[in-house]
């Protein structure tokens, strides 16, 4: 058993690409020695900006020999054949054996491949692990270059350093051939270094200034930066980004502290530390009271010899050119007030087919205004049961707004709400967010306020991006939520009026996350919401905003709708399912259709997941599905009534539900009482969307009617448990229909709950399939009734178990 | 520093060339770099070159930004393998210890799509300044470099910088008889950022640019692409001057660029087209 070295030697590696690196080293390296059949023990993998190490522990000195028999032709085939079989596996023909198979003698070629020096092995592993390692950039170098086919890499190679054992592996690639020899830390260490094995590698390295480990050199910059920062009396602003980045431009890494001119902090801290994080990798660090200090801590590469005061010195220099062009930036850009810097918008495309930035600041802010005037965002973020009515028109402007939020300047929530949206794009304009693109938002936060305007203004300015990702903040200050609501709205209606949706992997305008991000607003704020309303509203603004006047590309006034909320359904579906709801119990709630209202859905969902904790819940679910059954053996299949909202299975219905829908349609025309409702997708779904809850009340009694099932119709006397079970939907339908109506859930559950007992009792004690026609079509009608009673909670068929 | 630089790189082999004539925004535009980083020839030139970059200007109030500043450019091709440490010896000679000031390489790749030109290398980095770009060029005028060349460019005013201790630009010794670099330049770069920003009557430059491109068209039609090139620099300082003069929008930017790009990318290679014959009869495993 051997230990195996490998370092491959070149100009520094970008230190971004050492950790892929790594990973790409060891997988070619298993690759090879897999392919030649040498197993080996632990394997290692080191870098540092100079150079790639591998260590494999444990490896044979010879691969096992393999002895292999191939069957070929039969005694007697042509000779073509023969001679074709003996080239295919390299033997002479007077090798060849004969055996009989199945009565035939046959000719065998028994092709031994003897145990080979893993030495050689690796000596042809080492040029195909270089030969096929993939950088995300490589290049080609020096005087073999005059041929586009030499040798690239991420940087010219130098060197590279083959150990088994105590022996060399060798080796050359393109002219640079392998040995023991390697160099030490570029200024630290002249001359070179013979390696005697992968024990003494590190070793020797580190004698000659070289922290091969990467994992070390992070573990002694995180420590030592906190060292030095504590020393100065303050604290380290941790950045695990810039330890790995900085151990990946160093050997030797001594962390060192500077101070700059106090007189910098004058510009918002952000800047300074992000001037310091990325032009220059320096950490910075707060004082006691958590505010950012005048310090900096950079990593040099060299232990020098005046204890590093010229190093500090230098960068303390660049770190102040540095920031003074951020102080630069930040006097230059508020020269101008942030509605001076918005007109430079109308130069900034937005995207082609939708104008420039400042139409889409002016649709923004117009949906801005419409959401706080419409009374949808309001200043008491959480407005509970009795909140404004949803999507209720208001007719007049702003005065109407329940609870005006007092600020000194007396302004409307409307009025800041469309002032906000109206700067909350200049920024992008300004120089500092120019040079830091990063600081949007944030530095037309500080603009903001520099130049007086209300604090909601500033922090709706300065947080109208929120929430990002899936950790971030969600704004509830009612101005930034009016802001950032429109400004994400803005963006899906746009891109979706123009076609261009996120596919698969492809989302390009991050709309999924703008949608994830409106859920987000929509739900921890209790925001109630109309989408279909709002995209109305939307596409108005986006028609009227376009230079031309013929709007967007797309002819149709509702371009897009339907598909917008199918996708914020299914962002709606993987939100929950992450937040760890039951998926069918989603589903359930889905399949009702007709809800567009975001919080509405979740509240019935949530509702629906308590329910079915239940012991009521589980057995009322076993009775519908009975009750399902039944009728859908009987043909009694009534589809649920979809409508227009969030519901993803929408525009492609199943097949089953439409072959349900037609037959019920043929018995609707036999009885003359056509269902007013029937939809064919081709209606303004606007209308129809128009008061959902009143379109819950008009299904429900075309029901009745259709189905003539009132217990008061029926023909014959029904039986205890059957009568039991009338009376029970006959209270527990209008009290769940009405507490749905009111958004009391969990009543509509507990109405629903009544039903166990009676449904039971039914299934118990009464024959559906009489052999009366009459009580037969009665009785599945009441199974019906009761299925349909349900429906008003969830589509129970959809729930699991 | 200057004349310590040329000592070094002449005894490396380079011939030591005088700035091109011309305002341009980088030393990589002198024909010595560009057109020579072309064909199989092997090609070691040395030079300062004066850049002008419009809209770095900071009217004299910066300690280090500045609209007209200089150069000190190697190109050494085929790249010699040594070339790292060939550099790191000529920070030596103009004074920078190694073990007192932290040198380091830091990725920084190279992309001139108005050259048709990339590469990749470093941006060097001394305490924390960036001294020098350092680029294997791989790519030039829509080619690729057959051989590589290695391009140095040192920032001159930030070396002296480093080396005379002093933290603004307009304090450095010109030389040892009380003359400094602000004594020489920050009326210049005072006048010029105005120029620059405020005062260049941007109808003439219009004009300028559209007749820069109209000779450069005129030039190639006539097949002199060195000729040619020299419009192409011409149109992209006056590109500069009209960005610096806030006068261009984003998108007729991106069409101005297509314009720049045009005019250096064709002189590039009609030049290689023209060279191509010679250079394969000299270099029989050289192609194009």
């Amino acid at each position: 058993m051997k230990d195996f070295l490998l370092e491959l030697r070149s100009e520094e590696i970008p230190a971004r690409m050492q950790a892929g690196a790594r990973a790409e080293l060891e997988k070619l390296f298993r690759r090879e020695m897999d392919a030649a059949g040498v197993a080996m023990g632990a394997v290692t993998v080191w870098s540092t900006p100079r150079r790639l190490a591998l260590i494999a522990r444990g490896l044979p000195t010879e691969t096992q020999a393999v002895s292999e028999e191939a069957k070929g032709p039969p005694v007697g085939a042509p000779d073509q054949a023969v001679d074709g079989f003996c080239r295919k596996n390299k033997v002479t023909r007077d090798k060849l054996e004969v055996r009989e198979v199945k009565g035939r003698e046959t000719y065998f070629a028994v092709i031994d491949t003897p145990g080979r020096a893993v030495r050689d092995v690796l000596a042809e592993a080492i040029p195909a692990i270089i030969r096929d390692f993939a950088w995300p950039k490589s290049m080609r170098w020096g005087a073999a270059s005059i041929s586009t086919e030499s040798m690239r890499w991420v940087r010219p190679l130098s060197g590279i350093v083959a150990l088994l054992g105590d022996e060399v592996v060798e080796c050359e690639v393109h002219g640079v051939t392998s040995g023991a020899v390697t160099l030490g830390h570029r200024f630290h260490h002249s001359g070179d270094i013979t390696i005697g094995d992968a024990d003494d590698y590190a070793v020797k390295l580190r004698a000659a200034h070289v922290i091969v480990d990467h994992q070390e050199r992070a573990a002694l910059i995180r420590e030592g930066a906190a060292r030095v920062a504590s020393e100065a009396g303050l604290s380290l602003v941790e950045d695990e980004g810039l330890v790995v980045e900085n151990a990946g431009l160093t050997e030797w890494p001594i962390p060192l502290l500077g101070r700059f001119e106090e007189d910098f902090l004058e510009v918002p801290p952000e800047t300074i530390q992000l001037t310091a994080r990325v032009n220059q990798k320096y950490f910075v660090c707060e004082d006691a009271q958590g505010t950012l200090a005048n310090a900096f801590i950079c990593t040099a590469n060299i232990e020098a010899a005046d204890g590093g005061e010229a190093i500090v010195d230098g960068n303390r220099k660049v770190l102040a050119a540095r920031l003074s062009d951020a102080r630069f930036f930040w006097e230059v850009d508020q020269k101008k007030t942030l509605a001076q810097h918005a007109e430079g918008l109308k130069r900034i495309t937005f995207h082609e087919k939708l104008g420039t930035v400042a139409d889409k600041v002016e649709r923004v802010a117009k949906l801005a205004r419409w959401l706080v005037e419409e009374g949808i965002v309001t200043d008491s973020p959480l407005p509970g049961g009795e909140g404004p009515g949803v999507g209720v028109p208001t007719s007049q402007a702003s005065n109407t707004h329940p609870q005006p939020l007092p600020s000194r300047e007396g302004a409307s929530l409307a009025d800041m709400a469309e002032q906000a949206a109206r700067l909350c794009k200049a920024d992008l304009v300004t120089e500092m967010v120019g040079e830091f693109p990063e600081l949007q938002g944030l530095m037309g936060g500080y603009y903001a306020r520099a130049e007086g305007l209300p604090d909601a203004v500033a922090d709706a300015i300065r947080d109208h991006y929120k929430p990002v990702g899936q950790g971030d903040e969600v704004p509830t200050a009612p101005v930034t939520v009016a802001v950032s609501l429109a400004d994400k709205l803005d963006t899906l209606a746009s891109f979706f009026a123009i076609d261009e949706k996120p596919t698969g992997s492809k989302d390009p305008f991050a709309l999924r996350r703008a949608a994830l991000a409106v859920i987000r607003l929509l739900d921890s704020n209790g925001i109630r919401l109309n989408l279909s309303t709002a995209h109305a509203e939307l596409v108005e603004a986006l028609y009227f905003s376009s230079e031309d006047k013929d709007g967007p590309s797309t002819g149709s006034g509702q371009a897009g709708q339907g598909d917008l909320l199918d996708f914020f359904a299914d962002r709606l579906k993987v939100q929950q399912r992450e937040a760890g709801v039951r998926h069918d119990l989603i589903d359930a709630v889905f399949a009702l259709g007709g809800e567009d209202d975001l919080v509405r859905l979740l509240a019935r969902v949530h509702a629906l997941q308590s329910f079915m904790e239940t012991e009521d819940g589980r057995n009322l679910l076993a009775g519908y599905k009975r009750a399902a059954n039944i009728l859908k053996k009987e043909g009694f299949d009534t589809p649920l009534n979809r409508r227009p909202g969030l519901d993803p299975g929408q525009g492609s219905s199943s097949g089953a539900q439409e072959e349900a829908r037609s037959r019920l349609g043929g018995r609707d025309d036999d009885d003359g009482n056509g269902d007013a409702m029937p939809h064919t997708g081709e209606e303004d779904p606007l209308a129809l969307v128009d008061d959902p809850d009143m379109k819950d009340i008009v299904a429900a009694q075309m029901d009745e009617r259709k189905h003539h099932l009132d217990g008061k119709s029926l023909s014959y006397t029904p039986e205890p448990a059957e009568k039991a079970l009338i009376d029970a939907l006959d209270a527990a339908g209008p009290q769940a229909e009405r507490a749905v109506e009111e958004e009391r859930f969990a009543d509509a559950m507990s109405a629903l709950a009544s039903l166990r007992k009676p449904i039971d009792d039914f299934f118990e004690n009464v024959t559906v399939n009489d052999d009366d026609e009459a009580k037969r079509t009665a009785r599945l009608g009441l199974l019906a009734r009761f299925r349909n009673a349900v429906h008003q909670v969830a589509d129970f068929g959809k729930i699991e178990g | 520093m200057i004349l310590a630089l040329h000592d070094f790189w002449s005894a490396q082999g380079c011939v030591i060339l005088q700035p091109y004539d011309m305002r341009m925004g980088a030393g990589t535009f002198h024909t010595a770099t560009t057109l020579r980083a072309l064909g199989p020839e092997p090609w070691n030139a040395a030079f300062v070159q004066p850049c002008r970059r419009p809209t770095d200007g900071r009217y004299g109030e910066n300690p280090n930004r500045l609209q007209h500043y200089y150069q000190y450019q190697v190109i050494l091709k085929p790249s010699p393998s040594d070339i790292q440490d060939l550099y790191l010896e000529s920070l030596r000679v103009i004074g920078i210890d190694p073990l007192k000031h932290d040198i380091r390489f830091v990725e920084d790749d190279w992309e001139s799509p108005t050259l048709g030109a990339w590469g990749l290398g470093w941006e060097v980095w001394c305490d924390g300044m960036e001294v020098t770009q350092f680029t294997y060029f791989q790519q030039m005028g829509g080619f690729d470099c057959k051989p590589v060349a290695g391009e140095l460019t040192y920032g001159l005013e930030r070396l002296a910088m480093y080396i005379q201790g002093v933290d603004n630009v307009y304090d450095l010794q010109f030389n040892d008889r009380g003359v400094s670099y602000g004594d020489v330049f920050l009326e210049n770069e005072k006048q010029m950022s105005k120029w620059n920003f405020e005062v260049a009557e941007t109808d003439a430059l219009f004009d300028l640019f559209a007749k820069a491109e109209k000779e450069c068209e005129n030039a190639l039609a006539n097949n002199v692409p060195i000729a040619a090139y020299e419009q192409a620099i011409e149109a992209s300082h006056i590109f500069n001057l009209l960005q610096a003069r806030g006068v261009i929008s984003v998108q007729e930017r991106a069409s101005y660029m297509g314009r720049v790009r045009d005019l250096a990318r064709g002189s590039c290679e009609k030049y290689a087209e023209l060279m191509a014959p010679r250079w394969a009869e000299k270099y029989p495993e050289w192609s194009l």
